[in-house]
């Protein structure tokens, strides 16, 4: 991050009214009447010169399930830094529904106000149990105090089997989450992140290191949980892809090079170009 | 309430041992002492029942330190200071209660004082010729100091090595300044010669007995309430914090606070443990400060066992009846017995003791 | 000349590599292809023993050096040249390449001519430090320094990776000239279809940690292309 941003960003008046209100400002009547939930409108990114986004336009709809591809290097974890807040753009606007600017917020309020972001890398806490993870995940007062004397109430019990029953571990309850197999810890992750009843879903590489078992299970999963939600899929495993998505992006360079159904974005001859690397 | 009862027992073999061992000791040893006639071979000698005290104090130390390392992953290398403070809180009541019969006869100023030709009570000693007074202290130094260190390490996000090193740096700095005659705590021969306790004559064997139960109690009273903190949301969340701090940290807890707060209460306790310490081994210096001291301690709770409780009163038990007997026995080789003891209970036993007991029992289970 | 039999890897729980068959004849080049995080660097991680295998088996010429590790695996004669090169920044190039050095089993302490033949600009950059070098320069520093072990078996991950066409080509060059003209053993992992095309002789494509395609390279035809290689 530059210190032409850090400067742009001090002076702006959104940030200090910020400062002043250090609660989180997320609207619980989130404004997507124009379908749309995620904007990202020019979005660029450099890192000493080298510019991981190069004007990134790209529109997530309520509700949809989009998968996004690309090489390495393209862009596609820059991308979700950004929505997520861990990365600030040089330029460019990043709105949540019609009047949530994500850029004013931090990465912990962008969390708790309803974009949840799944990591490659399964990290649930290994010395509890399932539903424990769960429990600890689940949106409640988080304070010192209050967790004290925190006591799981009917209504709490019951959003947690749910969620187990949406990621299908509900037998597993009382086992120890580590464990599980590789494909369970991940669903248990998305468990974890469905507790925080996140509207946006980003899903960075999934399937990676699954059975193929796993691996249909989870695209069912994720087909499921979009309509409620809006999913976003980062994957490199093409046949995965191919079984889930209903529109795909592709990232090269920084930027969308294409958009499209699966068999347009197969069909262009551009992305085959940057694939065979011509 | 006899749901919650059986619940809570059902779950914790090795806490209800302890507790159950703890119940029969408070009542047997003082009636070995006090009742049981001197001749005889069960007499426990006076001398017994005060080291048994000492140990129980050493167990609650240890307990304050399982809560923060084996539960939350703090290593603090430095909660000798802790243990220090409460035990000179104590010390300066119990200083205070001297009166006019130390050696220089001054009913206001303690010897060392008059010894320094101290004319005035310095001003943070006033108070302290009230036992209920010297009493919030003993928990509020040692908490006050917890605070501030927390607040200012945790907040920068200090964790593991780095945290522990400044902890020795903190125990250390506390060590220099009270051996410091200055300071108005006694310097280098710190406080002593102390006689009477709410009254009681500190020497008499029923003063000695009612120290021991004290300790023992207290130690109860700590185990019951860390056991109910640990398993608690809260205590599942501290779990978290230690096996995966960013993820906790992104569910949204503010692990600062969790720290902090856990951080303080086990400065409390060893801060109530240094005071019970300190009318039973009749002294309190500066070398209780001692980085060393905070080391060895950590190493009671690594051979007991981190992350059970009543692992860390087995190993404050097991090393500190080792050392008695090793440097009554054979002096020279307890250093090397330490030692070797904490490499190999960290290459052999990472759970302890308690680890190995608990191994064998699931390899004899069916 | 090298085989591998049935290899599979895990990161963790993550399984990544399924039940590998491989073989890489003598004298040959062949090209392993597959998209981003299929596994292929895992699998050449694995060949040069800079990861564990968790079963599996792995023979060099009738050697079984599954066990062994990567030094030794230099000794016998893997060449290695990794994605990104990896070359020593700090130092120059003649240091690089005299580092390959150690491992060659005829004691030679000089560097070869040949190496500068087939790099000239690695001579006239001699005592240029490996971090001012460009990057085709550098990929040809990390292809000479892997030439000074004197292998049997060259290694390489994605050589043309953000390097200039014409680099590119010259790199096509010097793998045709030592596989052969000289009969080095070549195995490289390559996106770029047309040079992959160009350099090797034999495929084997993998997709999810498996190899799902293997053969002569005019094998490698459209439908296995779309499937496995383009979106």
């Amino acid at each position: 991050m530059n210190v032409r941003a850090i400067t742009r960003n001090l002076v702006k008046p959104a940030s200090w009214k910020k400062l002043l209100n250090r609660r989180a400002v997320f609207d619980p009547h989130l404004n997507a009447t124009h379908g749309t939930i995620l904007y990202m409108e020019d979005v660029t990114v450099s890192f000493d010169g080298f510019k991981a986004l190069n004007k990134l336009s790209l529109y997530i709809d309520d509700g949809e399930l989009r998968c996004i591809i690309g090489a390495n290097g393209a862009g596609k974890t820059t991308l979700m830094d950004v929505i997520t807040g861990k990365t600030r753009p040089d330029e460019g606007s990043v709105f949540f529904g019609q009047t949530i600017d994500l850029l004013q917020l931090s990465e912990t309020e962008i969390a708790q106000g309803g974009i949840g972001r799944k990591f490659q890398k399964p990290t649930v806490f290994e010395h509890h149990s399932v539903f424990e993870n769960l429990e600890l995940a689940m949106h409640a007062d988080k304070r010192v105090w209050p967790t004290l004397f925190a006591r799981l109430s009917g209504e709490q019990r019951e959003r947690i089997d749910e969620v187990l029953e949406i990621i299908g571990l509900s037998v597993e309850r009382v086992r120890r989450a580590g464990l599980l197999s590789h494909g369970q810890k991940q669903w248990l992750e998305i468990g974890m992140l469905l507790m925080q009843n996140p509207r946006v879903l980003l899903v960075d590489e999934p399937v990676a290191g699954m059975t193929g078992q796993e691996t249909e299970r989870t695209a069912e999963l994720l087909t499921s949980l979009a309509g409620r939600h809006s999913v976003v899929v980062v994957e490199h495993d093409m046949e995965f892809v191919r079984s889930i998505a209903r529109k795909v992006t592709v990232l090269h360079e920084g930027s969308v090079l294409a958009e499209g159904s699966m068999n347009d974005v197969q069909n262009n001859p551009r992305v085959k170009e940057v694939y065979l690397g011509e | 309430m006899l749901k919650l009862i059986t619940r809570y027992i059902q779950r914790d073999t090795g806490g209800n041992t302890l507790l159950g061992v703890l119940a029969l000791i408070t009542v047997l040893v003082p009636v070995l002492n006090l009742v049981v006639p001197e001749g005889s071979a069960l007499h426990l000698s006076t001398y017994t029942v005060t080291l048994l005290g000492k140990y129980l104090t050493y167990a609650l130390l240890a307990v304050a330190l399982d809560l923060i390392w084996g539960y939350c992953g703090i290593l603090s290398l430095g909660h000798g200071a802790f243990f220090a403070l409460g035990g000179y809180a104590m010390g300066m009541y119990l200083m205070r209660q001297i009166g006019g019969r130390g050696v220089y006869g001054n009913a206001d100023l303690p010897d060392f004082m008059v010894f320094l030709n101290w004319t005035e009570l310095p001003w943070y000693w006033h108070g302290f010729n009230h036992f209920g007074i010297a009493m919030l202290m003993v928990v509020l130094v040692p908490a006050a100091l917890a605070y501030v260190f927390g607040w200012l390490a945790f907040r920068s996000r200090v964790t593991g090595v780095y945290l522990s090193i400044i902890t020795q740096a903190l125990t250390f700095a506390l060590m220099l300044a009270f051996f410091r005659n200055e300071m108005g705590f006694g310097g280098n021969n710190g406080l002593t010669d102390f006689k009477e306790i709410l009254g009681y004559n500190l020497h008499s064997d029923a003063t000695r007995a009612a120290l021991f139960v004290a300790s023992a109690l207290a130690l109860a009273v700590a185990y019951i309430t860390c056991r109910a903190i640990v398993n608690s949301k809260l205590g599942r969340v501290v779990v978290a914090v230690r096996d995966a701090e960013s993820r906790a940290r992104f569910i949204g807890y503010r692990v600062e606070q969790y720290k902090l707060w856990l951080f303080v209460f086990s400065a409390m306790l060893a801060g109530i443990a240094g005071a019970l310490y300190v009318p039973q081994v009749g002294i309190i210096n500066p070398g209780e400060f001692s980085p060393l001291n905070s080391i060895e301690m950590v190493i009671w709770v690594a051979v007991g066992g981190r992350g059970t409780l009543y692992g860390a009163v087995a190993g404050a038990l097991l090393v500190n009846y080792a050392k008695s007997y090793f440097t009554a026995e054979l002096p020279e080789v307890w250093l090397f017995m330490l030692g070797s003891l904490f490499v190999l209970v960290t290459i052999l036993l990472p759970r302890g003791v308690i680890g190995l007991l608990r191994r064998s029992s699931a390899e004899a289970a069916p | 000349m090298l085989r591998i039999d049935k290899l599979n890897q895990f990161y963790g729980a993550s399984h990544i590599l399924w039940d590998i068959d491989l073989e890489v004849p003598e004298g040959s080049c062949t090209c392993l292809m597959g998209r981003n995080g299929v596994g292929k660097t895992t699998l050449l991680k694995c060949m040069m023993g800079l990861l564990p295998a968790r079963d599996g088996r792995l023979t060099f010429n009738g050697r079984d050096i599954t066990r062994d590790n990567p030094e030794q695996r230099a000794r016998i004669g893997i060449g290695y040249v990794p994605q990104g090169r990896e070359i020593f920044a700090q130092l120059t190039v003649e240091e690089n390449l005299r580092i390959g050095l150690g491992a060659r089993n005829d004691k030679l302490r000089e560097i070869p001519a040949r190496i500068y033949e087939l790099f000239p600009v690695l001579k006239d950059m001699r005592q240029r430090r490996g971090g001012d070098l460009s990057g085709g320069q550098q990929q040809q520093l990390a292809i000479g320094r892997a030439l000074a072990i004197q292998p049997r078996l060259l290694i390489l991950d994605e050589p043309t990776e953000g390097i200039q066409p014409n680099i590119v080509h010259e790199i096509g060059d010097i793998l045709l000239r030592l596989n052969r003209d000289e009969g080095l053993t070549v195995l490289l992992v390559e996106q770029k279809l047309a040079f992959a095309r160009r350099v090797a002789q034999h495929f084997s494509l993998l997709e999810k940690g498996r190899v799902v395609a293997a053969g002569a390279m005019p094998d490698l035809n459209e439908q296995l292309i779309h499937r496995h290689l383009a979106v």
